[in-house]
């Protein structure tokens, strides 16, 4: 990112000379600096140590199936795959990857258009006197806490999914499947969608939004003198110039939308052992799983319940990570383009 | 789109115009969708801010702030206290290890070292609260006794504080000059000096602004706080471990979905105080910023 060394360590040539000596202040800075990555480390190590008896018994099926069953809590547990298990205990986590990214693709689905679209009304479309104030309402979707969409969502967004949005699809989309079921309650697969649609929406537009702030005035009047309207010189130009932003923008909501956990958790209707197969299926997602699940998985006296819950948590972690890191490089990549 | 430049159209043919109308009528189209977005998040933020305020004030009383929840009705002052005590000790263990992560990424981070802490300062941001509750479960609550407690809830969300303060703190040392820097050096001041006497103090009032945004993450977080604080009907016990403690997120998410108004009320009433509390910390944060950054 930045090649030029900044700071003290700009201003001072001589940390250069003198070698091996660092100051008992700067070994202590690095110690606080270290903190971040040592966590990030323990995260991983910790769970899977915790987790090993139970990534041990589920093995590579534990991805692939759809059942959660404790099993007998009331029997003595028996070794099974070198492990003490309740009997009948199956643990599997395909619901709850399905629950999470159908509801993270389908908030997806809504949120980019929007955020695309707010972005440039932001960035070009109003005026500078309005943008500040409608950038903050932006900004203030971010900050509102997670439990508090969550009831909002309760309140008031389940029943318009329940009452409203279900029976328009399913008279528009009679033959749809998919669209079609107009019952339920409201709690399930389209309120989860929709609430962490406007969750993730500011992520995505704020970076889209600094993105297009980037861009040098000397590519939009290139454009106008080609004789563009504005909103073609908008639409034409920059979006496409700052694309790996707009990439990373999306999938940094992404990486937000995968573990959230409380609005979700308060919407989805939890499902259990049940794919989501409409969009007013009750679901889980992963991360309200492990939250749900905690109280009854400590019933389980073989703790196998619990560590499987870790399980799911280190693959939530490793979803995750992963998705953050791609993002950041892209969005990185995007600034520097038109830098 | 008085902007827009057409060449003037001598004797063109009237195709011309109507591929010229096509085209600012498929522009004011493009505007109108931009705003409509903007109108569908605006309206649910205002509803959201609406519901909150209104149910919020009308189940408040002086009773509520006074008073300690008794099952699902009673008061939320336990609550109160509690995030309170929960979120100054995540300010207490974050700020200091966040400060000095970002002291040293600002003034020694161009090495690799530093590019490695400042990437993942970025990925810790993304792990999601639940899984860092879990880990605090997993380690804290589990394996070192804590059981449900005011210290493992605390260390957690001092974690999720932390890559903001770090990030924001090297953020504010970046703009200052580094004439200033060199000026302190010619005096003979050592890296220490510098750092606690000159750079710090010009950048307090970014780094306030940093804290207040930590303060108002902790103060509206939840989920990793059901795995590490536990909750509690009564008002803190002073012990840091081995004793569960309330909080107001708690109430909001666990009392909506009770069936009594009593335990509505609370979790609405518990909404409006965690709602104002973390927008009148935002909006003042930005006020701060606003009125240096210039």
């Amino acid at each position: 990112m930045d090649s030029a060394p900044t700071g003290l360590a700009r201003s001072v040539a001589k940390g250069k000379g003198r070698k091996g000596s660092i100051s008992p202040f700067r070994m202590t800075l690095i110690g606080l600096a270290g903190v971040i990555p040592v966590v990030i480390g323990a995260v991983l190590l910790f769970l899977v140590v915790y987790a090993w008896p139970a990534i041990r018994f589920n093995g590579i099926d534990f991805l692939l199936t759809k059942t959660w069953d404790l099993g007998n809590l009331y029997a003595d547990p028996v070794p099974r795959h070198g492990v003490l298990a309740p009997i009948g205990a199956t643990y599997g986590c395909l619901v709850f990857v399905a629950g999470t990214l159908a509801s993270s693709f389908l908030a997806l689905l809504v949120a980019v258009p929007i955020s695309l679209g707010i972005a440039v009304f932001l960035a070009e479309g109003v005026k500078r006197v309005l943008r500040t104030p409608f950038a903050i309402v932006v900004e203030l979707l971010a900050v509102v806490p997670s439990v508090v969409y969550g009831l909002w969502g309760i309140i008031v967004l389940v029943p318009i999914a329940a009452h409203i949005i279900a029976p328009v699809l399913a008279a528009v989309f009679p033959f749809i499947p998919f669209l079609a079921q107009a019952g339920g309650s409201g709690f399930g697969l389209l309120s989860s969608s929709l609430v962490l649609a406007l969750m993730v929406i500011p992520v995505i537009t704020i970076t889209v939004f600094e993105a297009l702030n980037r861009i040098p005035k000397e590519a939009k009047e290139a454009a106008y003198a080609l004789g563009t309207t504005k909103f073609e010189m908008v639409f034409f130009t920059m979006l496409p110039m700052i694309r790996p932003a707009i990439i990373g923008a999306i999938i940094l909501g992404l990486g937000r939308a995968l573990g959230e956990t409380m609005a979700v958790l308060m919407v989805s209707g939890g499902a259990l052992n049940y794919m989501p197969t409409t969009l007013m299926s009750p679901i889980s997602t992963m991360a309200s799983f492990i939250l749900s699940q905690l109280d009854s998985a400590e019933q389980d006296q073989s703790g196998l319940a619990v560590q499987s819950l870790a399980e799911i948590a280190i693959v939530l972690f490793v979803i995750t990570v992963i998705v953050n890191i791609v993002a950041r490089l892209m969005v990185r990549k995007g600034a520097g383009v038109s830098r | 789109m008085t902007e827009v430049a057409i060449a003037p159209s001598f004797n063109r043919a009237a195709t011309k115009h109507r591929a010229v109308a096509g085209r600012k009528l498929r522009s004011s189209l493009g505007w109108a969708f931009c705003g409509i977005c903007f109108l569908l998040v605006a309206a649910p933020l205002i509803d959201i801010i609406l519901l909150v305020l209104v149910r919020g004030f009308s189940a408040l009383s002086v009773d509520l702030l006074t008073q300690v929840t008794q099952g699902v009705s009673g008061g939320l002052l336990n609550a109160i206290e509690g995030t309170i005590v929960l979120s100054i000790g995540a300010l207490i263990i974050g700020v200091p290890i966040g400060v000095g992560a970002g002291v040293y990424l600002s003034e020694f981070g161009d090495g690799r070292f530093g590019q490695t802490v400042r990437f993942l300062a970025d990925v810790l941001t993304g792990v999601p609260s639940i899984v860092l509750g879990y880990f605090s479960y997993v380690t804290m609550v589990i394996w070192l006794g804590w059981q449900f407690s005011v210290l493992a809830a605390s260390i957690t969300l001092a974690i999720m504080i932390l890559p903001y303060m770090a990030k924001m703190t090297e953020l504010v040392l970046r703009q200052i000059p580094i004439p200033m820097r060199e000026a302190a050096y010619a005096l003979g001041a050592g890296d220490r000096k510098v750092v606690l006497r000159v750079l710090l103090p010009v950048a307090l009032p970014g780094i306030l602004t940093a804290v207040l945004l930590s303060l108002a993450i902790s103060v509206g977080e939840t989920a990793p706080l059901i795995y590490t604080a536990g909750w509690s009907n009564y008002l803190w016990d002073g012990k840091l471990v081995r004793s569960p403690i309330g909080y107001l997120t708690y109430v909001i998410w666990s009392f909506i979905n009770q069936p009594f108004a009593s335990a509505h009320a609370l979790a609405f009433a518990a909404a409006l105080l965690v709602m104002m509390t973390v927008l009148a910390i935002n909006l003042a944060a930005r006020a701060i910023l606003r009125v240096r950054g210039g």
